[in-house]
């Protein structure tokens, strides 16, 4: 297939009845604010057959009813509501909050902080003080229930993966790679730098919303000593001493 | 609570139903029974709803006793079963009463075997369904001293079977081309189709090795792409150009390119393969695969009407003896999957 110059968004189907809207072939804060305020759009058309939306970093994902649905007509529809407006200017969907996530930065609870740092060129305290005071996005919500990739953070983040798994970090982690977090919702392997711990738990089975975080949601990770860490965990052991506000539309 | 106390079980038996669709932008996975015919064969001749939960039973089955008289049914991989050590036909339905204990062996052939329940298993529901789901934390694996809670039964009818489609020893799968088809040139998708494959060793209710001789199947520019939503079939080649199938249990997103995506309609018979099967691809265009899947659903839709009495006429019974020597003898492994296997290009 030769290399052509394509133009985004691309329209392309997914294994039987599915249909992916992608705004770029790379993380960009237009393609992901294109992303979340198409798929806003999409469900708010309600259209007959659709099934399900979801987002990834770039891309809308719309899974459809192939009984009453056409991947033709699904297509016309989905082009005449790209045409209506340049979605990488759309405002992001209302409803966003924002969570301040207090966050013990190295330490043995965080223990790659020092290797990162080295990676992206900063001593540890310039880490400390470029990630905790990094205003990120969810960008979506992945992988696993609740558990959101964050950023974009700056080109110095760009931190390939390591070769080789970390076995495993616990609920609350703040991991690092290609200028993104990811906040783990579970106790997993992972091949990114655990650079941070939180006390916040994504993922909380038997709540009424048992998935606290929402693709458009904003973050901060913000630095505190281990053992402000220890007391807010203590007293809050769901969030961790997270603040919760609603951004304005 | 009333319904069926658990003696003996596998390692990895798990209620499942027909998953919790519909939650991938919160990175749940659909998930639910490995094979979707079986459970719509065991709601078929039960007379319920396919939507009910049953048990799965991987690899090796268990003993069961019942606390309250309970239909029950017996459908995916035919496993060697006995009702206080009387034999029972497997694909077909049963009564069983209070004290009476069902016996449940080795499969004969495939992997996973359902023993469902006249009203289901009426098992907590947890994000809308019954399906456990173990690594997004949904439930655990069964275990001995448990009690299966039975649903509320308005039916009576047993001793109804059904025809089950052979799908228990590999075969072929219709595959189309998806999203990411095209980081592959036409010569790789060319030679992945004309290529025979084996089930691997690392396999699980996320997905299936496939293992070849000769080159991997590596994709241009693999190493660059975002991830992307991860759908139940799609292919998925690691860093060595080597296939997994990814079942319906997958993450919900993934860095690892996609060749395309097995049909819907194929998938039990990827998870019912057993470690050694032979297996292969073949490419369908979209056209295609929506006619063969909807066909497909049409036969599901048909199932209850497709059963049969169970007869005792020794016809049958000749039957079900070649059945069992054509199937051989399989070994129950304590753990059918083998080592695990970092599926998903884990963050």
């Amino acid at each position: 297939m030769a290399q052509a110059a394509r133009d985004f968004p691309i329209l392309r189907t997914v294994g039987l009845d599915g249909l992916l809207v992608t705004f770029a072939d790379a993380l960009t804060e237009p393609a992901n604010r294109a992303t979340l305020a198409f798929c806003q759009a999409v469900k708010a058309c309600a259209w007959t057959g659709v099934l399900e939306i979801s987002t990834s970093l770039a891309s809308v994902y719309i899974r459809f009813d192939i009984d009453s649905l056409r991947h033709e007509a699904l297509k016309d529809l989905v082009l005449s509501l790209l045409d209506q407006q340049d979605w990488q200017q759309a405002a992001l969907p209302a409803g966003r909050r924002l969570w301040q996530v207090p966050t013990v930065y190295g330490t043995d609870l965080a223990p790659q902080l020092g290797e990162a740092a080295a990676a992206a060129g900063l001593s540890e305290a310039q880490a400390i003080e470029s990630l905790g005071s990094a205003r990120v996005r969810v960008l979506t919500i992945g992988f696993a229930p609740g558990q959101p990739y964050l950023g974009p953070l700056g080109p110095e983040w760009n931190l390939p993966r390591q070769t080789e798994l970390t076995p495993q970090v616990p609920t609350g982690a703040l991991v690092l790679a290609i200028s993104q977090f990811v906040l783990f919702a579970t106790t997993a392997p992972t091949g990114w730098r655990h650079v941070g711990q939180t006390g916040f738990k994504g993922f909380q089975l038997g709540s009424q919303q048992p998935i606290a975080l929402r693709a458009g949601d904003e973050m901060i990770f913000t630095p505190v000593p281990r053992s402000d860490y220890e007391r807010l965990c203590e007293a809050d052991p769901l969030f961790g001493g997270a603040s919760r506000e609603e951004i304005p539309a | 609570m009333k319904g069926l106390k658990v003696l003996r079980i596998g390692p990895a038996a798990s209620i499942q139903d027909r998953g919790r669709p519909g939650h991938l932008d919160q990175g749940v996975s659909c998930g639910g029974a490995a094979d979707l015919v079986a459970l719509a064969e065991g709601a078929a001749l039960l007379r319920q709803d396919a939507g009910l939960a049953a048990l799965e039973m991987a690899g090796i089955g268990g003993l069961f006793e019942a606390t309250v008289p309970l239909r029950f049914a017996l459908t995916g991989a035919p496993m060697a079963a006995s009702l206080d050590g009387a034999p029972l036909a497997w694909n077909a339905s049963h009564q069983m009463q209070v004290g009476q204990k069902l016996d449940i062996g080795a499969p004969r052939k495939g992997l996973y075997g359902y023993l469902h329940l006249g009203g289901g298993i009426a098992s907590e529901i947890t994000l809308g369904a019954r399906a456990t789901h173990l690594m997004s934390g949904l439930g655990r694996a069964v275990a001995v001293g448990d009690l299966l809670p039975v649903g509320a039964d308005r039916g009576r009818e047993v001793g109804l079977t059904l025809a089950a489609e052979d799908r228990f020893q590999g075969g072929e799968l219709r595959i189309v081309e998806s999203f990411q088809s095209g980081l592959f040139s036409e010569e790789v998708r060319a030679r992945f189709a004309e290529t025979g494959f084996e089930r691997g060793s690392r396999a699980n209710r996320m997905g299936v090795e496939m293992v070849s001789q000769g080159e991997g199947f590596a994709a241009a520019g693999q190493l660059n792409i975002l991830s992307e939503v991860i759908v139940p079939g799609d292919v998925q080649m690691t860093g060595d150009g080597k296939p997994f199938v990814l079942l319906r249990e997958a993450q919900t997103t993934g860095g690892y390119p996609r060749i395309g995506t097995v049909l819907p309609c194929d998938l039990a018979r990827v998870a019912q393969a057993q470690a050694g099967m032979a297996l292969r691809f073949r490419w369908v265009s979209l056209e295609e695969g929506l006619l063969l899947q909807g066909n497909h659903d049409k036969q599901m839709r048909a199932l209850p009407s497709a059963c049969q009495p169970l007869l005792r006429d020794p016809a049958m019974m000749q039957d079900l003896l070649s059945y069992q020597l054509v199937g051989g003898a399989v070994s129950a492994e304590a753990d059918p999957f083998g080592e695990p296997h970092d599926f998903g290009d884990t963050p």
